[in-house]
């Protein structure tokens, strides 16, 4: 494991060199890169010794090729994030050794599911909060500054969500299957047992809209559904949640200008191509201009695409390293998304199973939502791609994920391989 | 629940899968149209990174590309100003292009266009090949002299080789100034256009090639050629009336002043060409008929566009014209229309023994080593049922005759010039408020010429406005000639 992260950090600072005049700074941040990773290693082989250990080295070489990228845009910009990336990498990675060192059992979360209820609600709402709120940027008014640093409290609020969801779940399970109430064809259970569920993901949902930030308001939604499908079983819920949607749309297609714009653009980016769809047309230029093979690291122009260095930064690779680049990015999304629901499949306890494919189900929906919108697939909404994209509070809350994806595979893998006697193994 | 996780997995690998087919479309289908897209600046700033061949005018270029600072490598500046830029047009990252700029991109870049667009890796790395060189067949002596000639009155004036159908002018007022519309600065570019595009005069028309007016009596040179190839001489006689009585209309043709050209009686066909007579000319168009006129017309090169490098509008006369139309058109008014480059070859025509030829404005093409790729393209004009001929080589003969006298002493006189065989005709069409000046013409078989002043002001007359110029022009190309 060790090793290929190695090589990974190896193949990165290669690749990073070729850039003109700036190899001193690439190779300080290789070094940061290996360094981090020595140490991610290392708290994996100590704290979760029986962890999947295919999850790590792929984020690891995602989160590589993110700074390589972020790299690039800043020698296209001028801009200075690639230095700032590393140190959230640095902070991220140490999280989630955090979580591996410190949380020896990921089910004590399930005992607080409702502080982290309200806490979710409390994170959600914190830009809102007069003295640490950053304003509005971008349209969306989601970040806060705090100590000088600029982050995003709705990114964290996807964990604090997952475990309230995993927790109410678990208990609400048994009841939440037996559907004893019939809408048409539709078998559901009654009202009282589902509506603490549904209140809690509407506030959320409202508070996303309100903040604007639709595409965040999509994961938490679309994961929702996914984990009271798995907890139930019941295809009523998903269901339900497909019509719940489709209203939502509309009702947000209507309340909101930008969400129009957006399916505008979608449709048409051809005829707003200098101004509202000029994002879309130019991630589709550099995709297009990119073919097979790409233009070259380097040879691309990343200055042309707006937000390049974050929620565009796939496009950036796609047109530099061609299909088959990006299609290899796809792949180890990919395998990410498998590893997690494999590790969903054999966690040893529901509250495990259904945490972990909530997070899983975050970080699915959450690549396939910005890469569908930069390829016209979906529209368009502005979100990270994950490990990959410039942005602090994003790269922490996915180390949190895979930290919490790590524990709940080193205890059933444990389970398995050592036998129950050596509970506690070290190395 | 594991079957659920299961399930779910799946639909999300349907997620995936349909993002990687979309990828596929999108970097494999879709990439050319994409990756050429008017609006994608990788194509310009590759475009740039080329070194467009200069446009050279007498070894001098009116066109060339230096090399910047910027992401844009190379500019493109025009020493001359507005004096070329109907034919140069501009290179613009915001217009793109226009003029010979538009129509020679491929030999001035030195590459195919769709080279250009895929071989960004190759552009970017190495330095480019620059492109070719490409030398125009225009006179700057005789260019400048059209332009003073002018001295800013609207107008246009081409003169070409009538043995080789080179263009040795073609200059149009008003004008505009290609260099800041070719500028690195999408502002500047924007400011000149929304000048240029808004201006009331219209300098962005080439009025040499695109723009047609009623031909007025230089028109009866094909009035002319049509009898004389049905038959009748220049000494053939016709009433001299001061009003023609023209048949199914109360609306009769009379000369200004109203008044016989000659002593009254009798007048010959040269003599009333030679007055530019009204009432023999709308006569004779209806003797001769609808149909002789029109065929003589298009033998002459009407409506049709004329092959060229840049895109000429058809001069135009109906396909169908009833008598009083007939006698109107006759005398060039009506619904006929031309340009200054189709009443140019039709002079050129009758200066060279009554071939229609294709005008050219590209002498020769050079690759940066000086090599010549090609050379200018000569020829007649053949197209369809147009054979390249549009008189016989008497009939020619006998209008040459008609024009000089006409320039020796008729209507013509202001543009003689001393050891020089002048013939032309003088033309003064009722449009606007005021005439349309015109000279036709030519100075021996060296140059065929036409000018147009349009609403050349009160009591103009092609004699007294177009002829001066066209002799100024005249005399600048036989000087440079010499």
């Amino acid at each position: 494991m060790f090793a290929v992260v190695l090589t990974v950090g190896a193949g990165l600072l290669l690749g990073w060199s070729r850039q003109p005049g700036l190899s001193a700074t690439a190779l300080v941040t290789g070094v940061a890169l290996a360094a981090i990773a020595l140490v991610a290693h290392l708290t994996v082989r100590t704290g979760a010794p029986y962890a999947d250990p295919v999850l790590l080295p792929v984020v690891m070489l995602l989160n590589g090729l993110g700074l390589v990228f972020v790299h690039r845009v800043d020698l296209a910009t001028g801009s200075e994030l690639a230095p700032t990336q590393t140190v959230w990498t640095a902070v991220s990675v140490g999280g989630m050794c955090a979580v591996l060192l410190f949380l020896r059992d990921v089910r004590s979360l399930g005992r607080y599911q409702y502080t982290f209820g309200f806490a979710t609600i409390g994170l959600l709402l914190l830009p809102l909060v007069p003295g640490i709120t950053a304003g509005i940027i971008n349209g969306a008014q989601l970040w806060i500054d705090v100590f000088g640093m600029r982050f995003q409290p709705g990114e964290v609020a996807k964990i604090t969500m997952m475990v309230f969801l995993a927790g109410y779940l678990e208990r609400k399970r048994a009841l939440l299957s037996v559907a004893n109430q019939r809408i048409g064809p539709l078998l559901l259970p009654a009202p009282r047992h589902l509506a603490p569920v549904l209140l809690a993901t509407a506030m959320a949902l409202v508070i996303l809209a309100g903040l604007r930030d639709l595409g965040s308001a999509l994961l938490f939604f679309g994961a929702f559904l996914a984990m009271l499908y798995v907890a139930t079983g019941r295809l009523a819920y998903p269901a339900i949640g497909g019509v719940a949607f489709a209203v939502g749309a509309t009702i947000a297609y209507q309340l909101f200008g930008h969400v129009r714009v957006r399916v505008a653009i979608w449709l048409d980016p051809w005829s707003r191509v200098t101004d509202e769809g000029y994002q879309l047309a130019q991630s589709l230029f550099a995709l297009g201009t990119g073919g097979l093979t790409g233009t070259g690291l380097g040879f691309g122009r990343p200055q042309d695409v707006p937000f390049s260095a974050t929620d565009a930064i796939f496009v950036v690779i796609g047109e530099e390293l061609g299909l088959l680049g990006s299609s290899a990015l796809l792949l180890l999304y990919l395998v990410v998304v498998v590893r997690g629901y494999k590790i969903a499949l054999t966690a040893r306890d529901e509250f495990s199973t259904l945490l972990t494919t909530g997070l899983t189900t975050i970080l699915a929906l959450q690549t396939f939502v910005i890469i569908g919108g930069l390829t016209r697939l979906v529209p368009l909404t502005g979100i990270t791609l994950p490990f990959v994209s410039y942005g602090g509070s994003s790269l922490l809350t996915n180390y949190l994920i895979v930290g919490l994806l790590l524990r709940v595979s080193d205890d059933s893998r444990r389970a398995v391989l050592a036998g129950p006697r050596q509970r506690r193994g070290g190395t | 629940m594991s079957t659920r996780i299961g399930r779910l997995s799946g639909l999300v690998l349907l997620l995936f899968a349909a993002l990687f087919v979309n990828l596929n479309l999108i970097a494999l289908v879709q990439a050319d149209d994409l990756a050429n897209h008017p609006a994608n600046r990788r194509v310009i700033v590759r475009e740039y990174q080329i070194e467009r061949g200069p446009i050279i005018v007498d070894e001098r270029a009116i066109a060339r590309s230096i090399e910047t600072d910027g992401e844009l490598r190379f500019l493109r500046t025009y020493p001359e100003g507005p004096l070329f830029a109907h034919l140069t047009g501009y290179y613009s990252v915001v217009l793109q292009r226009s003029g010979l700029e538009a129509a020679l991109n491929e030999q001035l870049t030195g590459q195919p266009t769709e080279v250009v667009a895929q071989n960004l890796g190759e552009l970017l790395g190495t330095r480019g090949q620059p492109g070719n060189s490409v030398e125009l067949t225009i006179s700057q002596a005789g260019q400048q002299a059209a332009r003073d000639a002018l001295a800013g009155r609207e107008g246009a004036v081409v003169a070409l080789d009538p043995v080789t159908g080179a263009v040795l002018v073609s200059y149009a007022n008003p004008t505009f100034d290609p260099n800041p519309l070719s500028s690195h600065s999408p502002g500047e570019i924007r400011a000149a256009w929304d000048e240029v595009r808004d201006d009331e005069r219209q300098p962005l028309v080439d009025r040499a090639i695109r723009e047609t007016y009623p031909p007025g009596s230089t028109f009866k040179i094909i009035t002319a050629a049509a009898a004389l190839e049905s038959g009748l001489g220049p000494d053939s006689p016709f009433p001299d009336e001061a009003v023609y009585d023209v048949p199914q209309t109360t609306a009769n043709i009379g000369n200004l002043p109203a008044s016989p050209c000659g002593r009254g009686g009798s007048i010959s066909m040269q003599d009333a060409f030679r007055f530019s007579c009204n009432p023999v000319f709308a006569r004779l168009g209806v003797e001769l008929g609808d149909r002789a006129l029109i065929e003589q017309a298009e033998a002459f090169g009407f409506n049709r566009p004329p092959p060229y490098e840049l895109d000429v509008v058809a001069s135009r006369i109906p396909q169908e014209l009833d008598p009083p139309q007939t006698a109107q058109s006759a005398i060039g008014q009506r619904d006929v229309r031309a340009t200054p480059m189709q009443m140019a070859l039709i002079a050129g025509a009758v200066a060279n023994g009554g071939e229609l030829l294709r005008p050219h404005v590209v002498g020769r093409i050079r690759d940066p080593s000086g090599r010549q790729l090609s050379g200018p393209d000569s020829g007649r004009w053949t197209e369809g049922l147009l054979d390249g001929r549009a008189v016989s080589p008497r009939t020619a003969a006998q209008l040459q005759q008609m024009m000089v006298e006409a320039v020796e002493r008729g209507t013509g006189g202001a543009a003689r010039i001393d050891g020089v065989r002048v013939g032309g005709k003088t033309g003064t069409a009722q449009r606007g408020a005021t005439p349309d000046a015109w000279f036709v013409g030519f100075a021996e078989d060296r140059i065929a010429i036409a000018v147009v002043i349009p609403d050349a002001g009160e009591g103009a007359t092609g004699g007294r406005a177009a002829a001066p110029v066209a002799r100024q022009v005249m005399v600048a190309l036989l000087g440079a000639d010499a």
